[in-house]
């Protein structure tokens, strides 16, 4: 089961590398992890994408909580939320499969961001599964190259903040 | 050139930080980076205790700390000082004990050049810190520090590393210590749920076979009095964790011992029967559960502890509730009635009787009695420290502790030449107590240097050396798993310790026969001088009773 | 693998069953810590990676400090850890600690091994890694329950490593750049590391010295590569190099460092390091190129292939009669020299040499006596000088000597070693004892921290805060107690015939030697001071 953690952090140095560390000492499994400054230049929010049972999530919040530097856990994978990737993906492209090549990038509403003589950079950002398309229809051609990052999500609304995995044990 | 610095530097900003926090002793090992430390420190009321090994500074801390119940404090100078402490913050966090570490850096603009003693240990002890700072700016140094033993004290208390290059310990600061510590993301609780709280009460109400399963957290929080209170309320059986040793006294008659692998008989027995068991600051660690799908298998489990990821990590909790043991029991109390569990305690009873807890065969002396006779002979009221290995499941079996903060011993980590250190630790926070050490030949050397720690300091420690040429728990698991081959465990370059002893100007004796335990024991008692004793055993002893992997607590190998 | 160091303990008892069963030594030490040192002297000694193994949780955590030291000193060691069972791991277990996370920053690479099947290719790696391109640590982390499963042990017919690149040929251009520098040069020095004994170039370092009439100067790590009799030799660079050197070091046009890092001990301010000079850097690491100094002719390669390539280039002879005569003159006015009287450490190392011939293999521990170890006894043969370098870890010298003195059996291995650094690792004479292992130990037993407090005088106002080292033992009676020789010296007259029977006794032996108390080790340039700015001895800074 994939959840999906919102997570704001000190923005400090090696906050990165506890995070990242907690994960594999507890033997848990990250699937994929962004992480960027918010409105707040003090803050980081990491998108943490874990697999693993509910136990196993209980745990991660629970943990990452004792990091003096983790501000707050939210688990948003019930919450309504927009979801998204980038890719950026080097694919063969000589000039007579170019035309093809644009409606693909028209139909996922990619773009084009770099030409050259027989390839093309194309840049797409969008959920998981519209990520997977575009690199699918485009792997006849040819990829030379994929760049992906990892999720970032926020809720829906005007709500700023999903329930807290907090992990106090009591329950409300 | 000078680098003492008048002025108020870093350094000093550092030491004024300690005064405030009523800091009185700090372990610790002078080196090129740490000296401005150094050099403050030698203007001030506290006392320095020069180790051997870094390793032993924390060792001690811990000791110091465990004992007192205040934070611990060590210096170390950069690269191999600072990487020498590594065990020793590894054992503070298994057992959740209080240390605030300051190590010496290479100065910041040569961080990351691979300088001289230059070594990441922000970045090393990530794994086994509560939490750690590499300080870059002089004038973040006085908050940091505040921090730093706030959040070693508070909650689930823990090491937390302080790394200060030297440039930053010599620059001018202005900024002054704090009153307060403001920290977004660390706010532990205290109170518990009161929702929760009810349905304990309720739960501890409708228990007919209850127990109450004592952990190290009790004593963290110092509820040990809240405790006797609600086990003489509700006549409720107590055991205990290796931690969690001192925290009900063992001559009560509630009192069943210890649990676990090396559990008393009637302790893991009345675990297995009991309807209802409460944790109260334990982590059902796996040397006390044995195999987990057979623990506790007729009980619902209700689980107190202030690390809300403590619950349910390990086994399934019926009835979590998080906070402070003290806070919790002391709510608790008024919403229970007083009970008396007449059958169940009729039962304890008889599992005492059917199951008692006995030595097996051995050597002409006996360890297990030798330590009874400690016991008796200190009241259950002298300071234990151990190391690791058979002698600590003996002290802790037989010894009979009394009063909390008596037992200071390596529990989650298991380190071997803890014991020493923490010793010194401990004789300088209780210089009132006599403070023993109970070690094997092992353990022992691991950390023998400090000797010369606790000769400078003039320390009338008292040291139980069990001597069987042998790494022997070890040996014990070769005995039991490994077809008897014994490997690699023989220690035939062993010294004279006695003769060790004399040379730290110690006092030291030898135990080769049982009638002469009695008068050797009341001969250490008696002096106030560093003394060791010996104590001849045979390597062929066997920790009694033993879970065997993979099976329940009351599937218990018993000698026969 | 012919030895192994280590402690059994629960999580690594399987491995140690099959150990027992195998042809391989185990030399039980007393502290794991001890078992890493004394691996990596045996790595040191004898060109063969060093082999420690230890039990999870604090057995592990034990090894760090001897990891680290590896790793400073880029030596070729394989630490095997056992570690809670797959299952039991993350959740706090008895004697769990995350080892390949704390080794992180000290390792070369790491390993924890979830699955049985991949044993086999990972200790393949392990080696592999560990003694190729620049040497160093690197860990296996072993669950226990993987070490009871069945599986076929085959070594991978290739390993498949697409991150790690460690065969590189030197660059032609650049080599003949560095050729075409060489002859055109007047004052050209060679700067000779760690890496010169660790790809055996001391043989290209001598030819290129002698053909091209170029002076020498070594780091501490260099010790050993090129005869300090010499008469091309100028001496140890650096925070407590010589005089000629330093200063030599100043004037150079041309600066051949071959495995060298330019650490901090070594360069002192480091904008104001060989000011006159183009440097030439040799090493296999690239990494190291430009990292502290730039380099302007960088050849990364191995230190004795670089050199080869070099040598080809340069057929001729070459002649530097004026800058070698300025060398000499240097020497000559500044010897290394300290006041006679007293019971001179640098006195007792010079007598150590001619005892020994200069043909001990030296193994000093941390601190004022390791500085006049290197400074007093002049080495001419590579892989005799085991010293922690890089990290300076006090408790290194015993246990890198009983490494030393498995690797080398009939060679005499001694210790020099201050009371402090002594007592760090004291626990090690048992092993000594134990496997009756031939290592002289001697003491310069001053009763301090030495280093520090001569820190402590030169910079901190003669404040020497907590410097002293109260409540030592008689380490002799502590010798005899594990039934190991001894003999005290407290007057400059004892120290030849203590040696004398030290060297004489077939197995252990311990020489406590109460020095002058206040000695300093001179010269000194004070840290981040430029090098030709030396304290030279004498009262005070």
């Amino acid at each position: 089961m994939k959840r999906t953690l919102s997570v704001l952090v000190e923005n400090r140095p090696g906050v990165l590398s506890r995070v990242a560390g907690l994960f594999s000492r507890r033997g848990y499994n990250i699937d994929s992890l962004a992480v960027g400054r918010t409105e707040n230049p003090a803050i980081s929010r990491m998108t943490i994408v874990v697999d693993g049972d509910e136990q196993i999530i209980e745990q991660v919040g629970k943990q990452l909580n004792k990091l003096i530097d983790v501000i707050k856990i939210s688990d948003i994978t019930n919450d309504p939320y927009v979801g998204r990737e980038l890719i950026l993906i080097k694919v063969n492209a000589d000039p007579s499969v170019r035309g093809e090549i644009m409606q693909i990038v028209d139909i996922f509403r990619a773009r084009i961001v770099d030409i050259a003589r027989n390839s093309l950079i194309i840049e797409a950002t969008g959920d998981a599964d519209k990520i997977d398309a575009i690199e699918n229809s485009l792997r006849p051609f040819g990829i030379r190259e994929v760049v992906r990052t990892g999720k970032i999500a926020m809720l829906r609304g005007a709500k700023t903040r999903g329930m807290e995995a907090s992990g106090n044990g009591t329950g409300e | 050139m000078a680098q003492g610095n008048s002025g108020r530097t870093g350094a000093r900003a550092v030491i004024e930080a300690l005064l405030d926090e009523g800091v009185e002793l700090v372990f610790g090992y002078p080196g090129g980076a740490v000296l401005p430390l150094y050099h403050e420190l030698a203007r001030t009321p506290i006392r320095h205790i020069l180790v051997r090994q870094e390793q032993n500074a924390v060792h001690a801390a811990s000791g110091y700390a465990r004992t007192s119940g205040r934070t611990g404090v060590c210096f170390a100078t950069s690269g191999p000082g600072a990487t020498n402490l590594v065990t020793g913050i590894a054992t503070a966090y298994m057992d959740s004990v209080p240390v605030v570490i300051f190590t010496g850096q290479v100065p910041t603009r040569m961080v990351g050049s691979d300088a001289f003693q230059e070594t990441d240990i922000t970045g090393i002890t990530i794994p086994i810190t509560k939490h750690n700072y590499l300080v870059k700016d002089v004038e973040e140094l006085p908050r940091i520090v505040k921090e730093a033993f706030y959040i070693a004290s508070t909650g689930r208390p823990g090491p937390v590393l302080v790394d200060i290059p030297k440039d930053v310990a010599l620059a001018p600061c202005r900024a002054p210590v704090p009153d307060r510590v403001e920290l977004r993301g660390y706010k532990p609780t205290y109170q518990g749920h009161p929702g929760q709280l009810r349905a304990l009460a309720r739960s501890l109400g409708e228990a007919e076979r209850p127990l109450i399963f004592a952990g190290g957290g009790v004593q963290v929080s110092r509820a040990e009095d809240y405790l006797r209170q609600i086990v003489e309320k509700l006549q409720i059986p107590v055991v205990t964790s290796l931690t969690g040793l001192g925290s009900f006294p063992e001559d009560n008659p509630l009192s069943l011992g210890m649990v676990g692998l090396h559990g008393k008989p009637c302790a893991n027995h009345a675990l297995m029967e009991c309807d209802f068991l409460m944790g109260l600051g334990v982590r059902f660690d796996d040397r006390v559960t044995g195999a987990l799908e057979k623990f506790a298998p007729r009980a619902r489990i209700a689980h107190v502890d202030i690390d809300p990821a403590e619950i349910g990590k390990n086994v399934r909790v019926d009835l979590p509730l998080v906070g402070d043991i003290s806070c919790i029991l002391k709510e608790l109390l008024p919403l229970v009635e007083p009970a008396g569990h007449g059958p169940w305690l009729k039962r304890i009873k008889e599992l005492r009787n059917l199951y008692p807890l006995t030595y097996g065969r051995g050597g002409e002396v006996r360890p297990q009695w030798v330590i009874e006779r400690l016991g008796e002979m200190t009241r259950g009221q002298a300071i234990i420290t151990t190391d690791v290995g058979q002698h600590q499941m003996w002290a802790a079996l037989f010894y009979g502790f009394t009063e909390p903060r008596t037992f200071i011993s390596s529990c989650g980590l298991g380190t071997m030449g803890y014991g020493l250190p923490a010793a010194v630790g401990a004789v300088l926070a209780r210089p009132d107590k006599q403070v023993w050490l109970i070690t094997g030949d092992g353990s022992f050397q691991m950390s023998m240097a400090e000797l010369g720690t606790a000769r400078e300091q003039g320390l009338p420690l008292k040291i139980l050396l069990f001597n069987n040429h042998s790494l022997a728990m070890v040996r014990q698991l070769q005995h039991f798993y490994y077809e008897r081959q014994y490997t690699a465990i023989e220690f035939t370059g062993n010294p004279d310790f006695v003769r060790l002893a004399e040379c730290y100007g110690a006092e030291g004796l030898r135990i080769s026969k049982q009638e002469e335990v009695v008068p050797v024991l009341a001969r250490a008692m008696g002096n106030d001088r560093l003394t060791l004793i010996e104590c001849l055993i045979s390597p062929e002893e066997i920790v009694y009773p033993m879970v065997p992997e993979g099976a329940a607590l009351d599937e218990m190998i018993l000698p026969e | 693998m012919d030895t192994v160091f280590g402690i059994p303990g629960g999580s690594v008892l399987p491995l140690y069953h099959e150990l027992a069963v195998a042809s391989i030594r185990h030399i039980l030490t007393r502290h794991e810590q001890a078992a890493a040192h004394a691996a990596d002297g045996y790595a040191r000694a004898s060109g063969k990676p060093g082999v420690c193994i230890a039990t999870s949780g604090p057995g592990a955590t034990n090894l760090v400090t001897g990891i680290a030291n590896a790793y400073m000193d880029s030596i070729p060691l394989v630490a095997i850890t056992g570690q809670v069972s797959v299952a039991m791991i993350g959740r706090d277990s008895f004697q769990e600690a995350d080892i390949t996370g704390i080794t992180l920053p000290v390792t070369k690479a790491n390993y924890l091994v979830k699955n049985v099947h991949d044993l086999a290719a990972t200790i393949h790696e392990a080696f592999y890694i560990a003694t190729t391109g620049r040497p160093g640590p690197v860990l296996i982390d072993i669950p226990k329950d993987i070490t009871t499963q069945r599986a076929l042990f085959r070594y991978p017919p290739k390993l498949h490593l697409p991150g790690y690149r460690c065969k590189v040929q030197p660059h032609a251009l650049q080599v003949a750049q560095a050729a075409a520098a060489i002859g055109a040069a007047e004052k050209p020095l060679l700067f000779i590391g760690g890496g010169v004994i660790t790809s055996g170039a001391h043989e290209e370092v001598r030819q290129l010295a002698e053909g091209q009439d170029i002076p020498v100067v070594m780091s501490m790590m260099g010790k050993g590569g090129f005869p300090e009799t010499h008469p091309l030799f100028a001496g140890m660079v650096g925070m407590h190099g010589t005089a000629a050197a330093n200063y030599a070091m100043c004037e150079t046009d041309l600066l051949i460092g071959v495995g060298v890092r330019f650490d901090d001990r070594v360069t002192g301010k480091v904008e104001a390091f060989a000011p006159k000079a183009k440097i030439i850097h040799i090493d296999i690491d690239a990494a190291e190129i430009g990292k502290v100094v730039q380099a302007h002719i960088p050849i990364v390669s191995d230190a004795r292939q670089g050199l080869a390539a070099i040598l080809e280039k340069l057929p001729g002879k070459g002649e530097h009669q004026a800058w070698r005569q300025q060398i000499r003159r240097w020497q000559e006015e500044n010897p290394l020299r300290y006041e006679k009287g007293g019971l001179k450490p640098q006195y007792v190392l010079e007598e150590l040499y001619n005892l020994t011939k200069g043909q001990a293999i030296i193994c000093t521990d941390v601190g004022q006596h390791q500085m006049w170890a290197v400074q007093y006894y002049p080495l001419s043969r590579p892989r005799t000088f085991l010293s922690s370098c890089g990290l300076g870890t006090m408790g290194f010298g015993v246990p890198a000597a009983m490494g030393a003195a498995v690797a080398r059996p009939g060679e005499t291995v001694v210790v020099i070693t201050g009371d402090g650094s002594f007592q760090m690792n004291i626990q090690e004479l048992a092993t000594i004892s134990h496997y009756q292992l031939p290592v002289k130990i001697i003491i310069m037993n001053n009763g301090y921290l030495g280093m520090v407090r001569q820190w402590q005088e030169f910079f901190f106002d003669r404040r020497y805060a907590y410097s002293e080292m109260l409540g030592n033992p008689d380490f002799v009676k502590v010798a005899e107690a594990y039934r190991i020789p001894g003999r005290l010296v407290n007057e400059s007259r004892e120290v030849v015939p203590a040696l004398e029977e030290a060297l004489a006794a077939e197995g252990p032996f311990l020489v406590d030697v109460r020095i002058d108390r206040e000695e300093n080790v001179y010269p000194m340039v004070p840290p981040g001071g430029t090098l030709n700015k030396m304290v030279t001895g004498g009262k005070g800074a």
